[in-house]
């Protein structure tokens, strides 16, 4: 293959950033001198990764996903085309949707923002992971049960938002299921069916809204 | 004539989806997720200018661009881009990272245009730059007029003059267009993010020059539509040109930001009307002038972006003087596409909102007001249930008698969807095993809808069998031939069709295996009889159980802050006319889906054009705002079950009459209209003189 790319090619690192400020921004900048002074030293200290593929190990559903990825590629983007795990989506890529929502630990992320390298070292849970020898969560079957979903493109973010939630909160409120769901769009509409769903999971009983009256 | 079984088990009753499990697990497969052998990653460059004469595209350094695989220009030789976000080349490579590299090292020359107009009203004028060269913006106005309007005006007890608009609504579906495309000898297969796997079939073959034959669509799980996705469209052709180019499959989803360009609106809609009745609230004469952008459009038509702007009017009403006047303006922006239930939410909007505005004058509720002139039996009885279960009689006061600072109010609407009904055309198949599995095949996409679950639900009903007995396959285009995903047609097309193949299948059955009755029980006794042999069967869709023509209407009840102008919908009821239910749940999630994309559309929704640079200026979610779960409010459905009508489909009518509805519901609560959507804080706050209008 020619290869006749600029050698810095796409290497735009928060190090170089800070290099680039240089003295100007450190001099100007009044209250906040010191923290750039010392995020200046911490990022000199840092070993540079990349730009090239650097070899990368996540732990994803209690499995070990070892890849060779260049460092800018995003978590999302390691599960979705480097791994065969594509069941996290990408809705716009800009932590605005949800759609490729997993958990770090037990804390929802947009998995869109976050680097594949800065998610070595934590346990990482996608859709794919929730269901367990073939037997859907609470959360998954009470989703299938009441419909909260049409095209489903969202709902592995959702799923995922409310799994979240309801790992430290036994017994939400309607409102603290929204406030969990905040960060999810759905275009379908399945909100209402999605709140039923997680109060169902819950074990909170809420009362459906649809009556059928046959014309006479 | 063929008749649906009255006594019913599934059909009617709530069957949970068939393939939900497949969806909450990550196990459903949509276009964006295909990994075939090798694939590559594909980018689109766009033109960062709203007008332009393109005078090269040069590749070179793209193709340089390490892991770069190939890379191809949109059009060959000089070509001209009318609007921001026009395709103009396309590589691909083994990473979104290299492509984002290549898409920076491609050479574009342009001769930039600097006169071009993005606003329609901007458009219109007489010296406005000219969209298409040498045609006008705006198409020659379409005039209707029956009976003897300005005499008819002159009998009217009461006349309303009112300007009511909306705005471009972007499609949104949560997965972008796009495909996974292999083109190898034996021709291609695309995997595609379509409603239409029938139409990407022909478009493709059509483009490429191939046999229809030699290429395959398939459409296993697709992330939503709404009327945007019947095409292969330009970066459908531009992917099959990359994997022929590279010699591999190509994955090219656009971006959320390219979706909002390029690939589709609903156009906007300026509507001056001017509305009488009798003192009795007849509608007596209506006059009406609209028009609005589909962007760029089809061009042609003496201009303005052809057809695609104009709406029913005056909408579900008969009024004996009408005369209605409609054009469409060209815009440099990115051409409209069909978008649920096409012309009629902005129809309602208008219509709807002018008969409140004249119940207001004539002192009438307007429920009185719509009884007394819509024409329709069943939204009569939708409105007189609605109005009963909503509590109107209570709920509804004079329009700004609401005291303090938030104030309530509640309004309704109607709405209509005229087409819809079944696609004749529509085929399938029924391979029954001799172990007594049975696979039904059907070349139709599952849009999010649940017509994979219809067809089971149906197959269950006429065999006597569990829906989760019945393997579906939709979604290639090797099965027989089914309908798009749209015009709330395939439901009603693939019904009528899966009745017709399992009943056939039925009789073949139970003539082959000697038993009178093969279903339930008999069933696998009677399917062990066929031998070694699987029966496959073949069937088509039949006039006599679906119906067209589906009405609703909505009530809706708000909350407006009149120091902050914001509005907070507290709840919508919506009444629907059903025809026959075939699964209720998948059926409610779709009216819950049409009233809140509704809600987005009275509320929030609006493409905003840069004037000076003619940018799209929110093509992504954090400026362009889609209504949250905490937005959406209390929301109750009536299904109007009408067995006797067959099967209708539900999609478009369930978006139609929300806008309108909580237009006058806001109106009710302030006691001024906002005739503009959406409604924001800004706009109440000047309905309210509390902040000057903004520059229109």
């Amino acid at each position: 293959m020619k290869n006749s790319e600029p050698k810095n090619f796409g290497a735009h690192s928060r190090r170089t950033f800070f290099k680039s400020l240089g003295t100007v921004a450190v001099t100007t900048a009044t209250a906040q001198v010191q923290s750039i002074a010392a995020e200046l030293e911490k990022a000199n200290s840092e070993k540079i990764i990349g730009p090239a593929a650097v070899p990368v190990t996540l732990t994803v559903n209690g499995e070990k996903l070892k890849l060779l990825l260049e460092p800018r590629v995003t978590l999302l983007d390691a599960l979705r085309n480097y791994s065969s795990l594509t069941g996290a989506k990408e809705g716009c890529d800009r932590a605005t949707c949800g759609a490729c929502t997993v958990l770090l630990g037990d804390t929802p992320i947009y998995s869109c923002q976050k680097l594949a390298i800065e998610a070595q070292g934590s346990e990482i849970t996608t859709i794919e992971g929730l269901a367990k020898d073939g037997k859907l969560s609470p959360v998954q079957a009470a989703f299938v049960e009441k419909d909260a979903l049409q095209c489903g493109y969202c709902t592995p973010g959702f799923v995922m938002s409310v799994t979240a939630l309801l790992k430290k909160n036994f017994h939400p409120t309607a409102a603290e299921v929204k406030h969990a769901c905040a960060g999810n769009l759905c275009r379908c509409g399945c909100h209402p069916h999605i709140l039923q769903a997680a109060l169902k999971a819950a074990g909170v009983k809420h009362a459906a809204k649809t009556e059928v009256v046959t014309y006479a | 004539m063929p008749n649906w079984p009255t006594e019913t088990k599934y059909i009617s009753h709530a069957t949970p989806r068939i393939d939900g499990v497949a969806k909450v697990t990550g196990r459903a497969r949509y276009s964006s997720d295909i990994q075939e052998k090798g694939w590559l990653y594909g980018m689109i460059l766009r033109s960062k200018w709203p007008a332009a004469k393109i005078l090269s595209v040069n590749l070179d350094l793209a193709r340089q661009i390490p892991g770069i695989k190939a890379a191809v220009v949109a059009r060959e030789g000089e070509f001209t881009v009318r609007y921001y976000g026009e395709e103009i080349a396309a590589v691909c490579g083994t990473s979104k990272q290299a492509c984002l590299d290549a898409l920076r090292a491609i050479e574009v020359k342009a001769e930039v245009r600097h006169e071009f107009v993005v606003n329609e009203n901007e458009a219109r004028k007489e010296n406005a730059p000219e969209v298409w060269d040498g045609k006008p913006n705006s198409t020659t106005p379409r005039v209707r007029e029956n009976g003897s309007v300005d005499a008819a005006f002159s009998e009217c007890a009461a006349v309303i003059e009112g300007f009511y608009s909306t705005a471009v609504q972007i499609h949104n579906p949560m997965e972008t267009m796009g495909n996974t495309i292999s083109w190898t000898e034996e021709g291609v297969t695309a995997w595609s993010s379509t409603q239409g796997i029938s139409s990407v079939r022909d478009g493709l073959a059509g483009s490429l020059k191939l046999d229809q034959s030699r290429v395959r669509v398939i459409t296993e799980y697709m992330g939503g539509g709404f009327g945007a996705k019947f095409g292969a469209g330009v970066e459908g052709l531009l992917a099959a040109k990359l994997s022929k180019a590279a010699k591999a499959p190509v994955r090219l989803m656009l971006t959320r930001f390219d979706q909002a360009l390029a690939v589709g609106n609903r156009p906007s809609s300026f509507q001056k009307i001017k509305l009488g009745a009798k003192a009795d609230g007849t509608l007596h004469a209506f006059d009406a002038e609209n028009y609005g952008t589909g962007g760029i459009g089809a061009g042609g038509d003496g201009g303005g972006g052809g057809g695609g702007a104009d709406i029913p009017m005056p909408y579900l009403y008969k009024v004996p003087n009408t005369r209605v006047k409609q054009s469409a303006v060209a815009v440099n922006a990115g051409p409209s596409r069909a978008f649920r239930a096409p012309g009629n939410p902005p129809a309602s909007f208008g219509m709807e909102s002018a008969l409140d505005d004249l119940a207001a004058k004539l002192g009438l509720d307007p429920v009185e007001l719509r009884l007394k002139n819509d024409p329709n039996e069943i939204r009569q009885r939708e409105y007189k249930l609605g109005a009963e279960k909503f509590g109107w009689k209570e709920k509804y006061k004079k329009p700004g008698s609401s005291v303090g600072v938030v104030k309530t109010g509640v309004g309704c609407a109607g709405g209509a969807w005229p087409a819809g009904g079944g696609n004749k055309n529509t085929q399938g198949e029924a391979q029954i095993n001799p172990d007594g599995s049975i696979e039904i095949r059907l070349g139709v996409q599952d849009i999010g809808t649940g017509t994979r679950t219809v067809i089971a639900v149906v197959a269950a009903e006429i065999l006597g069998l569990k829906p989760e007995q019945i393997t579906v396959k939709v979604g290639d285009t090797r099965f027989p031939p089914g309908p798009g995903s749209g015009g709330s047609t395939t439901c009603p097309s693939v019904s009528p069709t899966v009745f017709d193949v399992c009943t056939k299948a039925l009789e073949q059955l139970q003539t082959q295996s000697g038993l009178a009755d093969a279903r339930g029980k008999n069933w696998f006794a009677a399917c062990k009889k066929l031998g070694v042999n699987p029966l496959v069967v073949h069937g088509k869709w039949q006039e006599g159980l679906s119906a067209s023509r589906a009405g609703g209407v909505q009530f809706a009840e708000v909350e407006v802050d009149t120091e902050t102008g914001f509005v907070t919908v507290k709840k919508i009821l919506g009444v629907h006319d059903c025809g026959l239910i075939i699964n209720q749940n998948t059926l409610e999630s779709q009216i819950n889906g049409g009233i809140i994309m509704g809600m987005g559309y009275a509320l929030y929704e609006e493409r905003v054009m840069d004037d000076l640079s003619g940018v799209v200026l929110n093509p992504n979610f954090e400026t362009y705002k889609l209504p949250g779960i905490a937005d959406v409010p209390e929301i109750e459905i009536i299904l109007v079950n009408m067995p006797e009508r067959g099967v209708i489909g539900i999609g478009e009518p369930a978006t139609v009459p929300t806008a309108g509805a909580i237009a006058n519901a806001v109106a009710n609560a302030l006691g001024v209209r906002v005739g503009s959507l959406p409604i924001t804080p800004a706009k109440v706050l000047a309905a309210l003189g509390k902040v000057p209008p903004a520059h229109a």
